[in-house]
């Protein structure tokens, strides 16, 4: 039994891919508890898939494949915030163009580089378990500057999120904020390129903070909860990833997503279970 | 028709000098003039569209007015917004957000806070001393969502109290409360008006403006008329107000009138 959990550790590429996961899984996490508050799942999802434009550059002319996503979505959520202000252009509108347009540009790019399909398979999907110590440089890098300014304007960023005209007329600089927070949701997608992919990075963003919605009631609260299912989905995740010969981004969305209908089935305030315990209370009342 | 009371000090709380707004080359205020003076109560009344919560919007800053200007105790709205408290509209806060009352009042201290700095001892006190002074202070640890009508109006109202402002602007706090709860809110801002607060508030509700301002304005894109609620809620200003909205009842003297209009998003409901 022991040896089931140390024999994987063993390995380097293991080793390498606990790390760059658990640094996903944290930020995204973290990131994440705004991202389902104020129903910007689509944001992060069309900043991911934009990326591959970034990714497909870098890979036909050399270099991080990182660094090239990141090159692309700092930008990229600019232009959507830019966009939707300036343009009179609803928001999500301007998220869909940016989405289509960036993986449209991809495609494109990285069909003139033979023998792509392989490689595709890796930006879509995630290859943690080729993850390099460059990779995970970058990784914790990008991981600790979006924590850190999450730190730093914690209460602008709450504010914002909860009333951002309020948050105006009381003197915070909203505009900064507003362009702020697709930045980091832009840049927290490429921590998790590596770790889920273009396609599954939605997962990580969405499912934790969601979990932590139904279990908890406190903002603080909720974003700590959310880091540790996080976590678990990705620990647990990856055991069964290398036990079982299953694709490990994928294994870990999947773990999350059962942690998820566990908490829709427990959930103190809104779970089945609780309903129907609160329903027969009143009608064992009722009958006495 | 406009006639604006003299006022008791030489500076005015809240002055407006010829406003013009709108959205999309459409007019929402047409040369808006008029001055509040310090310490009274005044009610803005007008049917929806008439203009209220852009109105608001150009006093607080957060539209730019086509012309005009806006003097809060004579000098410029921009360089005065410390000095003002606002209170949104209940429909358009998050009533689900994951926060509880005493942090929602704080918030209203975070602009003063500035960047880079949490909360000092100071900013809880002046949180939980708003709290107090709606009467919410022992509700401080529960969750925003779990309150009723009356007092989410209540924590709204405190966190505009939060930096002590010398100008409150309440956009429709009675909307949809019962006599009880509005007379409740009314008393809290006697109290406020006592204090030396000036009060700026918009409704739909013309009882509310007979009982609890000094002073009503009555706003159609124009001002259609401004002075005490008795010299101004006449069936003639409330029928150039609402236009054809309005029905009108006689009762001892007094013109009371009923009035049809639609919520953003809400049933259609009657206001005496």
């Amino acid at each position: 039994m022991f040896d089931l959990l140390t024999e994987p550790l063993e390995f380097a590429f293991m080793q390498r891919a606990f790390l760059a996961a658990s640094l996903a899984a944290v930020v995204c996490a973290a990131v994440g508890t705004f991202v389902v508050l104020k129903g910007l799942a689509f944001m992060g999802d069309a900043v991911a898939h934009s990326s591959l434009a970034g990714m497909a550059l870098v890979y036909a002319l050399g270099g991080s494949i990182l660094l090239g996503a990141l090159a692309w979505v700092v930008p990229a959520s600019l232009v959507i915030t830019y966009v939707s202000r300036r343009a009179n252009v609803m928001l999500d509108t301007s998220i869909g163009i940016i989405y289509a347009g960036g993986f449209a540009l991809g495609i494109i790019i990285l069909s003139q580089v033979s023998n792509y399909t392989v490689d595709l398979f890796g930006f879509l999907f995630g290859n943690v378990l080729g993850a390099t110590w460059g990779d995970i440089i970058i990784i914790g890098a990008v991981a600790a500057a979006v924590l850190l300014v999450m730190a730093i304007l914690y209460k602008e960023l709450i504010f914002t999120s909860y009333d951002s005209t309020m948050a105006e007329v009381s003197g915070v600089p909203v505009r900064l904020v507003q362009y702020l927070m697709p930045l980091l949701i832009g840049v927290t997608t490429v921590v998790a390129l590596k770790t889920v992919g273009i396609v599954l990075v939605l997962a990580l963003l969405v499912t934790p903070a969601a979990t932590a919605r139904l279990l908890v009631r406190r903002l603080p609260l909720m974003m700590a909860t959310s880091v540790l299912v996080a976590l678990a989905a990705t620990v647990v995740g990856l055991y069964l990833s290398f036990h079982l010969d299953l694709a490990s981004g994928p294994t870990i969305v999947l773990v999350a997503t059962g942690i998820f209908a566990l908490a829709l089935v427990v959930s103190p305030s809104r779970g089945v279970v609780w309903r129907r315990r609160s329903r027969e209370a009143i009608s064992t009342s009722v009958g006495a | 028709m406009t006639t604006t009371p003299q006022p008791k000090s030489s500076t005015p709380a809240l002055e407006v000098r010829g406003l013009w707004a709108g959205y999309n080359h459409t007019p929402a205020l047409k040369d808006v003039s008029f001055q509040v003076p310090e310490g009274e109560i005044v009610g803005i009344i007008g049917p929806n569209g008439a203009g209220k919560s852009t109105l608001f919007k150009a006093i607080l800053d957060l539209m730019k007015p086509w012309r005009g200007e806006t003097l809060i105790f004579g000098q410029s709205n921009r360089s005065q917004r410390a000095k003002i408290g606002y209170m949104p509209q209940i429909e358009l806060v998050d009533w689900n957000f994951p926060v509880s009352v005493k942090e929602v009042v704080l918030m209203g201290r975070y602009g003063h806070i500035g960047l880079f700095r949490r909360p000092s001892k100071e900013d809880r006190a002046a949180a939980h001393e708003a709290l107090e002074q709606v009467g919410m202070a022992h509700l401080g640890d529960r969750l925003i969502g779990e309150l009723s009508g009356g007092q989410r109006r209540r924590v709204l109202l405190a966190r505009a109290l939060t930096n002590r402002p010398k100008l409150l602007l309440l956009d429709e706090p009675m909307a949809g409360l019962d006599a009880t709860v509005q007379h409740q809110i009314i008393s809290i801002l006697r109290a406020l008006r006592d204090s030396g607060t000036t009060v700026v508030l918009s409704t739909h509700d013309l009882s509310c403006v007979s009982a609890a301002c000094d002073l009503t304005l009555c706003l159609n894109c124009q001002v259609v008329a401004y002075g005490p609620p008795r010299d101004v809620l006449v069936e003639k200003v409330l029928g150039e107000t609402f236009g054809t909205h309005l029905l009108m009842v006689h009762l001892d003297g007094q013109a009371y009138a009923y009035q049809h209009h639609r919520h953003s998003n809400g049933p259609p409901n009657e206001d005496k």
